[in-house]
């Protein structure tokens, strides 16, 4: 076991190398193309014994990815923000084949308008899909949960596709100590895959993934296929006991900090977590019980375990980096159908911050949480809050006004 | 813990130079997060780098708003709003500049309160431009004064490793000799400590106001917008034509730019607009009779 310093996008990469991965099908995207790249030296220079291969679209590297899966090797691919909206159509299709692979997302805000910035919306629109979806904080954790997920999707009460989280540039662009763990003790961790029955070979013709006509045989399916995804949070919480006696380190469905006698805590996924957690450090500091809790999973959607850490606390502020247009925030609407009807249950603001890379402030964090206090105090919720400064507003309005002189001065036959 | 921005373009080594200073941070003992943020990649356009290290683990990430250090290798993204080389930057702020202008001079041009020293001017061979992140993370190293000179050079061995063995001792040369240049400035900078979160101005947040799709769409509605962003600012080399081995093949100069900035006059000469070529070479590399050449931007404009 070595520490090293990598970006995200090289600790998705050895958790590929980790998992001895047979196969990858990849696509470049920006910001993503880093992950494949690493595969592609290593799969060069003989330090991976993998068939890696660029397909002509992310819509047929899915379809290759769960094809190869379907033969019973373990395969790894990785896309981001258009190009998981471009497979959108083959994520739902090979889920219900139960043939399970890992799919790194490096997330990045959607067209339009076009950005390379981080935000969710790109893996949140995954969200129904049968995949299950881990959401990383930190490098290390972009490495250990690719190992997890592998664990995870194989278990045969699991057998589904697990999507990996990770911010762009937060994470993917960004160096941070990574423990690189020695091959065998992954191996110990996560033995060589035992397909079983998942064994499509040529010449031996089988059928797989049928049609069923009629909605008894569809919702038969269909609903296994939801208590499969149920069923993984209690596999979760095995593996996460035995990823720590054998790799140490600790990774459990929710993550709580300083939330135990806490009275309000922020709630969000990814690595601006890590940011929120500076700030509860500092909030503690002047005197305020202000705590962080961060769901690892979104599906399976980790109910119990999130109803367990906010029974106690009397606001949550969701910060929601995406945004369901003509709703709101995703993670906040999840939580209000988690804790309604619960007794006692706390207030709950909804925040919508972090758009297409946007950052988060530590004085907003600090404001996040006295508005979120005061809601708490009053016993109503506060309408939801964009995070957007002044100053923002002001260079939008620049824009437009150059966008607006140009066009007069265009009318007017003044320029070309 | 040390907050450190570096700014440059894109070719300027810049991305390197964060990574140099990381792995040299780590050798010592120190958490490190280290991160180049830039828009497409392209030769040229603004970009800057982030270095953070403490003796604790880091939590905060993203940008650097209230940084110790904050290096400048291309004195023109002073004036570039985007670039955000001025941001969060207050009377206990270091800069370094790359300029053959005194500190005086760019503390009164931009009203600086903090101390302010330049680089070691660069040598104007081709070489040189792209090593000014070597020389950035040199001069850097040995301001913030916790990294040895034989830390230093260990990291470059390690993040420069990939581009050759040459490459290796140029970056070497130009980042020793930047730490020596700057010994008058060792631990000139300190690690810096964030205000208590009881102290902080609140946000100053604002209702985003509803206005009609025909305000809100991201729609220019003219052609010809890109006249208006003059990229040859981008260029940090310039082809240059050698007419007296030109041989008015245009064809091929002109074909082969990627910009289309290349066109003849009358008698097939190729005529560059350089408000417009970004400096991208393919030209000087096309050429069949070595008639471009490429000149480091700012020396080419002093041979002029």
């Amino acid at each position: 076991m070595r520490r090293t310093l990598l970006t995200g996008n090289a600790a998705a990469a050895w958790g590929a190398r980790l998992a001895q991965v047979d196969y990858v099908p990849s696509f470049p995207i920006t910001p993503q193309t880093e992950i494949i790249e690493w595969i592609g030296v290593w799969a060069e220079s003989g330090e991976m014994e993998v068939r890696a291969v660029t397909v002509e679209s992310e819509h047929a590297m899915i379809t290759a990815a769960a094809a190869a899966a379907a033969t019973g090797v373990r395969v790894f691919s990785a896309t981001s923000s258009q190009g998981l909206l471009y497979a959108m159509e083959m994520l739902y299709a090979v889920a219900g084949w139960r043939a399970p692979f890992v799919l790194v997302n490096v997330s990045r805000g959607v067209a339009t308008p076009v950005t390379l910035g981080s935000d969710h919306d790109d893996v949140f629109a995954a969200r129904d899909s049968g995949f299950l979806q881990l959401h990383c904080a930190t490098v290390q954790e972009v490495l250990d949960t690719v190992l997890i997920a592998y664990r995870l999707g194989e278990d045969p009460r699991v057998r589904l596709p697990v999507l990996v989280n990770l911010d762009g540039f937060y994470l993917s662009f960004t160096r941070e100590p990574v423990w690189i763990p020695d091959a065998d003790a992954v191996a110990g961790f996560l033995p060589s895959f035992d397909p079983e029955n998942v064994r499509f070979r040529a010449s031996e013709p089988i059928s797989q993934a049928v049609a069923v006509l009629g909605g008894g045989a569809y919702s038969y399916f269909r609903y296994e296929m939801h208590l499969a995804a149920e069923q993984a949070l209690t596999v979760y919480d095995e593996i996460a006991d035995a990823f720590e006696s054998a790799l140490g380190r600790r990774h459990p469905a929710v993550e709580t900090y300083r939330s135990d006698d806490a009275e309000v805590v922020f709630f969000m996924v990814g690595s601006f977590a890590t940011k929120a957690r500076a700030a509860v450090d500092r909030l503690r500091d002047a005197g305020i019980a202000v705590g962080l809790v961060r769901p690892r999973l979104l599906r399976p959607y980790p109910l119990s375990a999130l109803r367990r850490a906010l029974a106690h606390v009397r606001g949550v502020a969701v910060i929601d980096q995406n945004l369901s247009l003509g709703k709101g925030g995703v993670l906040h609407t999840e939580l209000c159908s988690a804790l309604y009807g619960q007794r006692e249950a706390p207030v709950i603001a909804s925040f919508i911050g972090g758009l297409g890379g946007r950052d988060i402030a530590d004085e907003e964090f600090y404001e996040i949480s006295a508005v979120t206090r005061k809601a708490a105090a009053e016993g109503s919720a506060p309408a939801p809050r964009l995070l957007y400064r002044e100053s923002e507003l002001r260079e939008v309005r620049k824009l437009q006004r150059v966008a607006r002189v140009e066009r007069d001065e265009l009318a007017s036959g003044r320029k070309p | 813990m040390y907050r450190i921005r570096l700014h440059g373009r894109g070719g300027q080594g810049i991305k390197t130079a964060g990574r140099i200073l990381g792995s040299a941070f780590f050798a010592e003992g120190f958490e490190v997060q280290d991160a180049p943020r830039y828009g497409a990649e392209r030769r040229g356009a603004p970009l800057f780098a982030t270095v953070r290290a403490a003796r604790q683990p880091i939590a905060e990430r993203g940008e650097i708003l209230q940084p110790d250090l904050v290096v400048l290798a291309d004195e023109t993204l002073a004036a570039v709003p985007a670039a955000g080389v001025l941001a969060g930057v207050d009377a206990r702020t270091v800069m370094l500049i790359n300029s053959s202008e005194s500190p005086d001079t760019w503390r009164a041009r931009l009203a600086l309160g903090g101390s302010v020293h330049t680089l070691p001017p660069a040598t104007s061979d081709r070489a040189g431009e792209r090593l000014l992140g070597a020389v950035c993370a040199g001069a850097a190293a040995r301001c913030v004064g916790v990294i040895p000179r034989e830390s230093l050079a260990a990291a470059i061995r390690e993040e420069v490793l990939v581009m050759g063995p040459g490459v290796v001792e140029a970056t070497l040369e130009r980042a020793l000799w930047a730490f020596d240049c700057l010994a008058a400035q060792a631990g000139c900078v300190a690690e810096g400590r964030l205000e208590a979160a009881a102290d902080w101005k609140p946000p100053d947040w604002i209702e985003l106001p509803f206005e009609d799709a025909r305000i809100s769409a991201p729609h220019i509605h003219a052609a010809g917008t890109s006249v208006e962003v003059r990229t040859g600012v981008w260029r940090t080399f310039r082809p240059e034509l050698r007419s007296e081995l030109c041989h008015h093949c245009h064809w091929i100069c002109s074909t082969f730019c990627p910009d289309g900035v290349i066109t003849a006059d009358t008698g097939g000469t190729p005529v560059i607009d350089y408000d417009y070529c970004k400096g991208c070479l393919v030209c000087v590399a096309v050429c069949p009779h070595h008639a471009m050449e490429a000149v480091p931007e700012r020396g080419g404009e002093a041979a002029a």
